[in-house]
């Protein structure tokens, strides 16, 4: 989030006045003090008509095919350039959705709170968590706080599920795919990754890299209007990276995919960093990007849409189903020479030279 | 950062690659000796378009492969059992001991960082007064500078509690080593270009003259290799044993006096023990005398067994060029990244993990 996004909206909503400045253990209680925690302006912040009806559970109307989606966020800082973890909760679970060709609708929030969390910090990722559901034009209608003990977290634990409605004309599946396909990448590749390297203790570079975290799902439902099941295969490639993804498509669909790393777009200052760092952008973590499989007759048109679109402005074509090779994701290096892409054994860990 | 794209231009490549085929008339034998070296052909997809006749053997240059057995369960021990804090590069991490890596130490509690930078790690002391901090300092002759001057450094500053676990190992002694192997068969080596920005060239002079073979101080992006390569194949074809610098935009031939000068004043050359390969005399770096405080090697007096290695792991054959990964019976099998027998599967830059990675082997 941009300094003054963030001066924005922390002037739109000012947290109220209280009489504790840190979350304890007793916010978690169930008692007065969590009542005192949700009145605090959590309810109103958050506020609409189901999740202010304050029962057990939430009472929904749906009818017809719907995604379900759940997901847990555990980044550290908690607050890093372009966001924190709370946007990043909401935008995650509403791309899963959206990734399904799902219309997100409603969504659950559960916190779990490492005692002495600051009460500002707070507020401040609950903000971002207002604005991001107010973007997405989702609602949380449930949800849960729990505190633990100093040392048995990590300031503050989030999760989301979410539901929503498959659009009509949305066929996402991986059966779906077929020889000819192309891979579209909605934009530049290993940004969000960057962004929390480089506030990570130990590693703080100087760089102005931030997060790309944002919602999804009003650029690809539009895409799903325009070319419905011509669209056969959506996936964001967060943890892992574009490469792990990849991997495992080719892996469960037993198909071949080639790509090519001149047509990887990727920001100079990621790439910089990561070259420095010893990092491989393609196994870099992503937030706000997303992976299309579509029919090589739609491609361009596909292309052309998502680059008009805010979230596709540096889309590009990376690759293509092949019969060749099944179950193998095959690179053509800068120079021209062929190399296999394949997972990592674990996370990636940082060369020494 | 300038100069990524430059040295990864196809057009060049092709035409570097046309004259390599152009200048080679019958087989020949490289060893890129630093897993630098071995990670840019590999990714790059050097190696297959390389022709026929040209072999690329990969040395035994990546320093966490090689890292003793012993100093990895110290380490881990360290990080376990005192109050230590223990900061490594990141590649060590998943490097196994004798009985598990430092990954699954830190899963077991132990408190073990990473970091970019030893004098991250003096900062990490003086913040935390109560605890010892230990630096595995890990590496070629590249990075003996920085480890060396953290030493320095928290001499000067009065830090007490900051030591390092030296494990350093020297390129020369290795290729001299490889070279008086009687069953490997090297025409012509790329020496490490980074090390020689601190070591200057004149170690390789010796070694090019007596056992006649072309030496070149070659760079890591794919146009630095492929070039190292074209000037050890004129050389051998025109039948000279020369050392010659390819890195010339980074390596000066006296190489950095100044970073020799530091390394010189904390660390002493003593034999070192490479794992997978055994004892090298001379090839390795202890902390001086003047210096004992902060060797962790002497701050905690915990003597490690040298545990055996894998029976089944021929990595000091890998590493010396007598078998490729491919002929190991276990490559793939028994021996994966996740489950690395020895050495050259542990790092992304040892010869067996770099094969693996992009051989397109499916791990199960």
């Amino acid at each position: 989030m941009s300094d003054s996004k963030k001066l924005r909206m922390q002037l739109q909503c000012p947290m109220p006045k209280l009489d504790f400045d840190v979350i304890t253990l007793g916010h978690g209680s169930g008692g007065t003090l969590t009542n005192k925690l949700l009145d605090s302006g959590v309810f109103d912040l958050l506020s609409n008509d189901i999740l202010d009806e304050r029962h057990d559970g939430a009472f929904l109307e749906m009818n017809g095919k719907m995604a379900f989606s759940t997901d847990s966020f555990l980044v550290s800082p908690i607050f890093f350039p372009g966001g924190n973890i709370g946007e990043l909760a909401v935008n995650g679970t509403v791309n899963d959705l959206a990734m399904c060709g799902a219309i997100p609708k409603y969504l659950s929030l559960s916190f779990i709170i490492e005692e002495g969390l600051k009460m500002t910090e707070f507020w401040e990722i609950l903000v971002a968590i207002k604005y991001a559901c107010e973007k997405a034009g989702v609602k949380v209608v449930t949800g849960d706080t729990k505190v633990v003990e100093k040392g048995k977290g990590d300031k503050i634990f989030v999760n989301t599920s979410g539901v929503g409605n498959i659009h009509p004309k949305a066929n996402i599946s991986e059966k779906n795919i077929k020889v000819g396909d192309k891979i579209i990448v909605s934009g530049n590749i290993a940004t969000h990754g960057m962004a929390i390297m480089s506030v990570r203790e130990g590693l703080e570079f100087d760089s102005t890299i931030e997060s790309d975290t944002m919602n999804l799902n009003h650029t690809i439902i539009n895409l799903i209007e325009q070319f419905g099941e011509d669209i056969h295969l959506l996936t964001d490639p967060t943890r892992g990276g574009v490469a792990t993804v990849l991997k495992e498509i080719a892996l469960s669909s037993n198909i071949g995919i080639d790509i090519a790393q001149r047509d990887l777009p990727i920001n100079d200052q990621v790439a910089s960093a990561c070259e420095l760092l010893g990092l491989d952008p393609l196994y870099v973590a992503n937030e706000g990007l997303f992976l299309s499989f579509v029919d090589a007759s739609i491609a361009d048109a596909f292309i052309e849409t998502l680059q008009k679109d805010e979230n596709g402005t540096h889309a590009k074509i990376i690759g293509t189903v092949v019969e060749e090779h099944p179950k193998q994701v095959i690179m053509e290096s800068a120079i021209g020479g062929k190399r296999v892409v394949s997972m990592l054994p674990g996370e990636q860990l940082p060369r020494i030279c | 950062m300038k100069y990524m794209k430059e040295y990864r231009d196809p057009e060049l490549a092709k035409e570097y690659l046309e004259e390599i085929k152009k200048t080679v008339t019958q087989p020949w034998s490289i060893m890129e000796v630093c897993g630098g070296q071995t990670h840019s052909l590999v990714k790059n997809g050097i190696i297959d378009m390389l022709p026929k006749e040209v072999t690329m053997i990969h040395g035994p240059g990546c320093p966490v492969c090689v890292t003793s057995l012993s100093l990895i369960d110290k380490a881990i021990h360290l990080a376990l059992n005192e109050n230590v804090i223990l900061c490594s590069f990141g590649d060590m991490l998943r490097v196994p001991g004798s009985k598990i890596n430092l990954l699954e130490a830190k899963a077991k509690g132990a408190d073990i960082r990473i970091l970019y930078s030893p004098l991250e790690a003096v900062r990490i002391a003086e913040d935390n007064p109560d605890r010892e901090v230990v630096f595995f300092a890990v590496g070629f002759e590249t990075t003996a500078p920085a480890n060396a001057l953290s030493v320095i450094h928290a001499h000067r500053r009065k830090v007490s509690n900051y030591s390092i676990l030296a494990s350093h190992v020297l390129v020369p002694p290795a290729i001299k080593a490889v070279i008086d192997d009687e069953e490997s068969k090297i025409d012509g080596f790329l020496a490490a270009g980074h090390v020689c920005t601190i070591m200057g060239n004149s170690e390789y002079y010796p070694i090019s003259q007596e056992h006649k073979v072309p030496i070149v101080v070659t760079g890591f992006e794919p146009l630095d290799v492929l070039q190292g390569i074209l000037m050890v194949l004129r050389q051998l074809e025109a039948d000279k044993a020369e050392v010659e610098n390819q890195y010339s935009r980074i390596v000066r031939e006296e190489g950095n006096i100044e970073a020799q000068k530091i390394i010189s004043d904390v660390f002493e050359i003593k034999n070192q023990v490479w794992r997978g390969i055994g004892e090298i005399p001379e090839s390795g770096y202890a902390v001086r005398e003047k210096y004992a405080n902060f060797d962790a090697n002497k701050k905690f007096s915990i003597t490690i067994e040298e545990a055996p290695e894998h029976p089944d792991c021929i990595s000091g054959q890998i590493m010396k060029g007598i078998k490729k990964p491919f002929e190991c019976a276990q490559f793939g099998k028994k021996c994966k990244p996740s489950f690395p027998l020895g050495a050259p599967m542990v790092s992304s830059e040892g010869a067996c993990a770099a094969y693996y990675h992009f051989s397109g082997l499916i791990e199960a």
